[in-house]
């Protein structure tokens, strides 16, 4: 057999690959099919916000298209951007302890990169409310609508990533080992992160 | 069960659509509104193709069919995720739920047809009945469709990729298990883009956004409050999902014909490696075509051309699949079983109705012929017909296996061979409707004196459709009694190759009860020089 799981740091034996090929007599899956999986998965996260994109680019290259962008930006978008990107250096640690083997570090950073996940939604939402004062509602014009229909939708896709990120922190789990959770949970985390630092630069940039 | 539930549906809106063409001051039973309103019959228009095209020739061929038999072909024991598989399914029950409902809800169903095209479809209940909360339920349908499909979708690429037994390489998987493979990627990519169109065409019609609406539209005399949108970007958005579903729904019926030719005609798939080449040319350049359904939407005549030019060279790879299934027939010892009947029939309506397809890929001919029952035909033809050719024959070949029990072959013929006739009385004498300027989507032609005088043909069609129809029924019926009281099937009740037939009928859980497979050489070994069967299964070590 040359398909192997991928190591396991702190459980072992959950995903044995003896006798019977690929597969043990539960049916576990390799290791490596959920890092698979999700690549995939972000392939079409990837699909998703290219089709809103290529949407907003097509929008504002109209002829009379009557494009009015948004005067200024929110200032506090980049400070949400260096929060994002400290959440994903944070995990970056929190990794590195895991591989230590040091629980107690590994959990500290994993929360910290969590609770700064938060702090950017919070950021996120101030944004909004910063716009909205200045009456840029969604339907305001053609920039405000994306820039709504931007921060909301990768704004869900990083909610759903901190709800991963408390269950690898607080659950054992069992068809996956705790490496591959936290492998998976990092690449999610990492491609959201890119995401938005994208998303962010067609924004200021592109308006 | 739920693709049944569908096709059920999606059938008896098509009927009445045709009843009613055909005879138009037509008293339906009180129930169904007495006689039929322009707006009910955009409202069937609508449903029939939304039902057919995401419910059932999306859902059956990959959510069934692919669901059960990728991982068998592969030797695993399931799909890579059976939990998001099961999430997938209840999301698309849900989806499917919702949209039936919307035929329930005030104003009924939405009449923007299977496309949604904006701004009817985004402007609410001031363009029509069923611009209300009917085209919204119809949204949020589709919606969670599109996640249930990209949750299935990273699935099956999951399975393929990682899943397979030790010595089932890519190039000895069976052509049915490419063909989802592909599908699959097609799937993962384009629903992803309709999803997210499908919110701003959702925040358009209920946030006040005007992604989709142009400025100073007037409605009934009415000036509406959007500016600056774009319908033409909904357009680009939709067909881009909208054209790879063309080959999502046509790709698994080429891969399940591949597989039955070679069975039953007891050779190896001709160029097995010509044939996946095809399956992936066909995935690549399904997604650079979808201009060609906006040919007469107003487009620069350079794309209009370059659109053409793709259109015309994905030709190129169908071609080579259809000499290759003549090649596989070419001397071979066929069974006409009634799956390779259906298989037979499936290559005969792709390459008539895909003969059509060049023709509306030169945007010149296309201006005349796109808003006519030409192209009604051509689609019907080569794409939901192929794929239902697909569907039968995948059911006929792989019952026995999934039920344990065969089917009623004299029935299967008879089905057959209606359906098969019933299809080109149907659908040939639609293009010269078309040719003959009977525009589609139009309700009632009694007004218009030279659309009036097609009728003939017209009641002609729908008689053939009506038959058509009701033969479907003996197929249920053959479906359901084959049930409780079909001959009893053995493992290997085709004398077949690939993996699904080493394992009992039905397959056990985890499918091969523990002592999975090794693959040791290709998927269709048929008489093989000096093998004492004229088969040799995958799995099968010994020297030959």
């Amino acid at each position: 057999m040359s398909e192997n799981p991928r190591n396991s740091h702190f459980d072992s034996g959950s995903d044995s690959a003896n006798g019977v090929g690929l597969f043990d007599t539960d049916g576990f899956v390799p290791q490596r099919t959920y890092v698979t999986g999700m690549m995939m998965a972000l392939a079409g996260v990837l699909m998703f916000f290219m089709a809103l994109v290529s949407a907003y680019v097509v929008r504002k290259g109209m002829p009379n298209s009557g494009w009015t962008a948004i005067p200024d930006l929110p200032r506090i978008l980049w400070l949400n951007t260096c929060v994002l990107l400290g959440s994903s250096a944070a995990l970056v640690f929190a990794r590195a302890h895991f591989r230590a083997e040091d629980e107690a570090g590994f959990r500290r950073w994993w929360g910290a990169s969590t609770v700064l996940g938060l702090c950017f939604l919070a950021g996120q939402v101030a944004a909004w409310r910063e716009l909205a004062a200045k009456g840029f509602y969604l339907a305001t014009n053609a920039s405000s609508s994306f820039f709504y229909l931007f921060t909301a939708a990768h704004g869900l896709h990083l909610a759903g990533g901190i709800v991963g990120l408390i269950w690898v922190l607080m659950r054992p789990t069992r068809r996956l080992t705790r490496g591959t959770a936290t492998e998976v949970a990092a690449m999610y985390w990492h491609f959201i992160d890119g995401i938005w630092v994208f998303l962010f630069l067609i924004l200021s940039i592109e308006r | 069960m739920l693709a049944l539930a569908a096709v059920i549906v999606g059938v008896i809106l098509s009927v009445f659509m045709r009843l009613h063409l055909a005879w138009p001051g037509l008293q339906f039973p009180q129930m169904f509104g007495g006689t039929m309103k322009p707006e009910t019959y955009e409202a069937l228009l609508t449903m029939h193709g939304t039902l057919m095209i995401f419910f059932v020739l999306t859902a059956a061929p990959q959510g069934a069919f692919g669901n059960y038999f990728l991982p068998i072909q592969l030797g695993a024991p399931d799909m890579a995720f059976p939990r998001l598989n099961m999430l997938s399914f209840w999301i698309t029950f849900l989806s499917f739920a919702c949209m039936i409902s919307a035929f329930f809800v005030p104003g009924g169903a939405p009449i923007s047809g299977w496309t949604g095209y904006a701004p009817l479809s985004s402007l609410g209940p001031v363009t029509g009945p069923g611009e209300g909360l009917g085209q919204t339920m119809w949204l949020v349908s589709i919606g969670l469709f599109c996640i249930a499909t990209l949750l299935g979708a990273l699935n099956f690429i999951s399975t393929t990729i990682d899943m397979r037994a030790p010595g089932m390489t890519l190039l000895r998987m069976p052509l049915t298990a490419w063909a989802w493979f592909v599908t699959a990627i097609l799937s993962l990519l384009s629903f992803a883009v309709l999803l997210a169109a499908a919110i701003m065409l959702l925040l358009d019609r209920l946030a006040g956004t005007s992604f989709f609406i142009p400025a100073g539209i007037v409605v009934s005399g009415k000036l509406q409050a959007h500016s600056g949108g774009s319908p033409l970007l909904w357009q680009h958005l939709f067909w881009f999902f909208g054209h790879p579903e063309v080959y999502i729904t046509i790709l698994p019926a080429m891969g399940v014909t591949s597989h039955i030719l070679s069975t039953f005609s007891r050779k190896p798939v001709f160029g097995y490696r010509a044939m996946v080449g095809a399956t992936c040319a066909i995935g690549v350049l399904g997604f650079l075509l979808w201009g060609h359904h906006m040919f007469v939407s107003g487009m620069s005549p350079y794309s209009a051309f370059a659109f053409s030019m793709a259109t015309l060279a994905i030709g190129v790879p169908s071609a080579i699949k259809t000499f290759n299934w003549l090649g596989t027939l070419w001397r071979g010892r066929i069974h006409f079983t009634t799956a390779m009947l259906f298989a037979l029939g499936f290559v005969s309506v792709f390459v008539t109705g895909g003969l059509s397809g060049l023709f509306l890929a030169q945007p010149a001919v296309d201006s005349l012929l796109h808003g006519t029952y030409y192209v009604v035909a051509h689609f019907h033809l080569v794409m939901s017909m192929a794929a239902m050719f697909g569907i039968f024959a995948a059911t006929y070949l792989w019952f026995p296996k999934m039920f344990g029990r065969m089917m009623n072959e004299t029935l299967g013929k008879v089905h057959f061979w209606f359906t098969f006739v019933g299809a080109y009385l149907i659908f040939v004498p639609m293009h010269f409707v078309g040719l003959a300027g009977g525009v589609r989507r139009y309700a009632d032609f009694t007004a218009v004196p030279y659309l009036w005088s097609l009728q003939p043909l017209q009641r002609f069609i729908t008689w053939a459709a009506l038959v058509t129809a009701s033969v479907q029924l003996l197929f249920l019926w053959n479906l359901f009694s084959s049930l409780r009281s079909g001959e009893k099937a053995g493992k290997n009740p085709w004398r077949a190759t690939t993996l699904e037939w080493i394992t009992t009928s039905p397959p056990p859980h985890g499918n091969f009860a523990g002592e999975y497979p090794r693959v040791y050489r290709a998927p269709y070994e048929f008489s093989v020089p000096r093998a004492k069967d004229d088969f040799v299964m995958q799995s099968e070590s010994e020297s030959v």
